[in-house]
């Protein structure tokens, strides 16, 4: 076994980081996916629910965002 | 290929340097005019000479004033007013500020050679501190010692509500650290994409110069200029958005202690 580089164990670390943002894109699909079929289910009431949709979109990605973070932490620190 | 480093539009450099002063308490101080700042100086100067040329007080609104209205008006009705109610209306101003600051940023970041001073960690943590501190010293001037009952969900037996208790702590507690990292994680990371594959025209551009089967590398540049053109559209969303976002988080944390005990 020979040891790694150090330079490409922080590549391959900020790689699996990164997966983390698999969670926020199925997040942000599935918030803005429910948001439509319930808009076009009712579009009167679509409107007043945009702030909270804006919202859990912005907690969504939060977490994606943290993974992005610490990929970029491990790369460049 | 050319190799270029994406996180060097993120360097601060020094564009007046000033001498370091010396404060008792915190040392010497490096209080030097950087890139940084300039652009947060450029941002609040032109928010305010916007508002000051706009607000002309005229019964039929001008564009510069129909604008600054519709701002304001925004602000107003979906932020304070849509989501605290009516007890929102004294922090309209802290939170119109607030969003127009950090959008008149953002899009300065967007104009090309311009510097994203939200792409800074130390700014957007010093807001969602400062945010912060303020929901804090709001919850417990208007609540007293009846703000804790923030932590305490009712309805279920004491060992729950316990756990539970802990878990609104911790959540409450990490919320500068997720509204400032959501800023400066956006704004990061759109800029670090446009960059990448504004990077490839160039890169692809001059590999085609090579000629032969290699000139198939313009197409490739051409399709990165197309998707440069759509990145740079939906980072102008981005930009507007994140400071909805911010400001909106900051009236949801501002309506949790100022409707403690009505249940809005």
């Amino acid at each position: 076994m020979t040891t790694m580089d150090i330079h490409a164990a922080k590549a391959i670390g900020a790689g699996l980081a990164m997966t983390g943002l698999i969670g926020a894109g199925l997040g942000l699909g599935i918030l803005f996916g429910n948001y439509l079929q319930a808009a076009i289910r009712n579009p009167a009431a679509a409107a007043g629910e945009r702030t909270y949709l804006f919202i859990g979109m912005a907690l969504a990605e939060s977490m994606g965002l943290f993974a992005f973070v610490l990929g970029l932490l491990i790369y460049f620190v | 290929m050319a190799v270029m480093n994406p996180m060097e539009q993120f360097l601060v450099e020094k564009v007046v340097p000033l001498p370091p002063i010396s404060t008792p308490g915190l040392g010497s101080l490096d209080l030097s005019i950087t890139n940084s700042v300039l652009f947060m100086m450029l941002a609040a100067g032109l928010i305010v000479g916007f508002l000051l040329f706009a607000a002309k007080r005229e019964v039929l609104p001008g564009r510069m004033q129909a604008t600054a209205e519709f701002l304001y008006t925004f602000v107003d009705g979906t932020l304070t007013g849509g989501i605290i109610g009516d007890r929102g209306r004294p922090f309209l101003p802290f939170v119109f500020s607030l969003f127009l600051f950090i959008a008149m940023i953002n899009f300065l970041g967007m104009i090309p050679l311009g510097f994203t001073a939200t792409s800074q960690l130390a700014v957007t943590v010093t807001l969602a501190v400062m945010t912060f501190v303020i929901v804090l010293i709001i919850g417990l001037a208007r609540n007293g010692l009846g703000f804790f009952k923030l932590f305490w969900p009712t309805g279920m037996n004491v060992f729950m509500a316990a756990f539970l208790c802990i878990m609104e702590l911790i959540s409450f507690l990490i919320r500068p650290a997720t509204l400032a990292l959501r800023l400066f994680g956006n704004m990061l990371g759109g800029h670090i994409v446009m960059f990448v594959f504004a990077s490839f025209i160039i890169a692809l551009g001059v590999f085609g110069m090579h000629g032969g089967l290699a000139s198939l590398g313009f197409i490739g540049a051409g399709l990165s200029f197309a998707l440069v053109i759509g990145l740079f559209v939906l980072e102008l969303v981005v930009a507007g958005l994140q400071a909805f976002v911010f400001a909106a988080l900051t009236c949801i944390y501002l309506n949790e202690v100022v409707n403690l005990d009505h249940g809005h």
